[in-house]
C-alpha cells in the first residue's frame, strides 16, 4: 500500500516500516518478516520512504532511518 | 493489408520491466523478485466474465501463496475504476480481492506484453497470464478469448509443473497432477539409451521405451 500520502507525510503503512527500522538497518526481506507485509510492498514502500526523505540506504541490501525519520518516531 | 502483430514476450527470457500504478501504490517488476508473479490481464472492470475471474483467483489466493507466488492484475481501466470494482464485488459477491491491479490507462504494460490482440479488441486486453520465475523470467504464457474465463485450476497446476521442474530436474507429462508420477529426461546419446533400461529397475524407473520413464516422486 502507499506509504506517502498526497501530502508527503508517511501513510499508516509508511509508519509501519519506519518503525521496523527503530532498532537499526535492516533489509526488505527483515522489514517483511517483522511486519508480516508482502516483500514486493515491503520493497515500493521502502523506495517511497527514500524518496521522501525518511529513509536511506546502506549499502546495496538494507534500510536505516534519516534524521526525518527517526524524528517522526520520536 | 498486413494484419498488425504483436510482440510476444518470449518463454524463458527475462520479463519486460515495468513501473506501474497499482491499486496497492506504485510496483516495478524488481518488487517481485525472490517470488514467482502470476500476471494476468483482463478486458475490463465491471464486466462479467472478469468478475468470475477475480473471485475465483481470490478464492485460491492462500493456494498460490503457500507456493509463494503473488497475483498481479491488469487492464487498462483507471485505478478509480479498479477501487470501485473490487469493493463492488466485495459488497455485492462477498469476497475481498486481495492482490494488486495495475492501472495501464495509456497501454504501456499491455503493449509490452503482447496483451492487446487487434482481432479480439483494439482498445481492450484480452486474458492474458505471464507465469514469472523468482528470477524475472517467463516460465508460461497463456492467452484466453474475451468469452472464455480461465480455469484458475489450471493456473495453480502449471505452477506445481514448473516449480516441481525446477526442484526435481523432472518434466510432467499429459494432465499431470502432484503426487503423480513424473517423467524421467530421456538419454540423448545411444549408449546412455541403452543404459537407461538397464538401470531402469534399480532407479525405481517405470519405463515404456527408453525415451519414455517415468519416477515417483518422494512424498512432500
Amino acid at each position: 500500500m502507499p506509504c506517502i500520502s498526497p501530502d508527503g507525510k508517511p501513510t499508516s503503512s509508511g509508519m509501519a516500516l519506519l518503525s521496523a527500522l527503530k532498532e537499526g538497518s535492516s533489509s526488505p526481506e527483515d522489514i517483511a518478516r517483522k511486519t508480516g507485509r508482502p516483500i514486493y510492498l515491503v520493497r515500493s514502500g521502502l523506495r517511497e520512504l527514500k524518496i521522501a526523505g525518511y529513509v536511506e540506504e546502506e549499502g546495496d541490501t538494507r534500510y536505516r532511518l534519516t534524521d526525518k525519520g527517526a524524528a517522526l518516531l520520536k | 493489408m498486413a494484419e498488425e502483430t504483436v510482440g510476444l514476450p518470449v518463454l524463458g527470457q527475462p520479463a519486460p520491466d515495468f513501473e506501474a500504478l497499482t491499486t496497492h501504490g506504485v510496483l516495478r517488476l524488481s518488487d517481485f523478485r525472490g517470488m514467482w508473479l502470476v500476471l494476468f490481464s483482463h478486458p475490463a472492470d465491471f464486466t462479467p466474465v472478469c468478475t468470475t475471474e477475480f473471485i475465483a483467483f481470490a478464492q485460491l489466493y492462500e493456494e498460490f501463496k503457500k507456493r509463494n507466488v503473488e497475483l498481479l492484475g491488469l487492464s487498462v481501466d483507471s485505478i478509480s475504476s479498479h477501487i470501485a470494482w473490487i469493493r463492488n464485488i466485495e459488497e455485492k459477491m462477498g469476497v475481498k480481492i486481495p492482490f494488486p491491479i495495475i492501472a495501464d490507462l495509456n497501454k504501456e504494460i499491455a503493449k509490452k506484453y503482447g496483451m492487446i490482440h487487434a482481432g479480439q479488441s483494439k482498445t481492450e486486453t484480452v486474458r492474458c497470464v505471464f507465469i514469472i520465475d523468482p528470477e524475472g523470467k517467463i516460465r508460461a504464457i497463456l492467452y484466453y478469448p474475451l468469452t472464455t474465463g480461465r480455469n484458475m485450476h489450471e493456473i495453480l497446476r502449471l505452477i506445481d509443473a514448473l516449480q516441481t521442474t525446477d526442484k526435481y530436474k523432472v518434466a510432467t507429462p499429459a494432465n499431470w497432477k502432484p503426487g503423480d508420477p513424473v517423467v524421467v529426461p530421456p538419454p540423448s546419446t545411444t549408449e546412455a539409451a541403452e543404459e537407461r533400461l538397464k538401470v531402469a529397475a534399480q532407479e525405481g524407473y517405470t519405463c515404456k521405451d527408453w525415451y519414455l520413464c517415468f519416477k515417483k516422486l518422494p512424498e512432500g
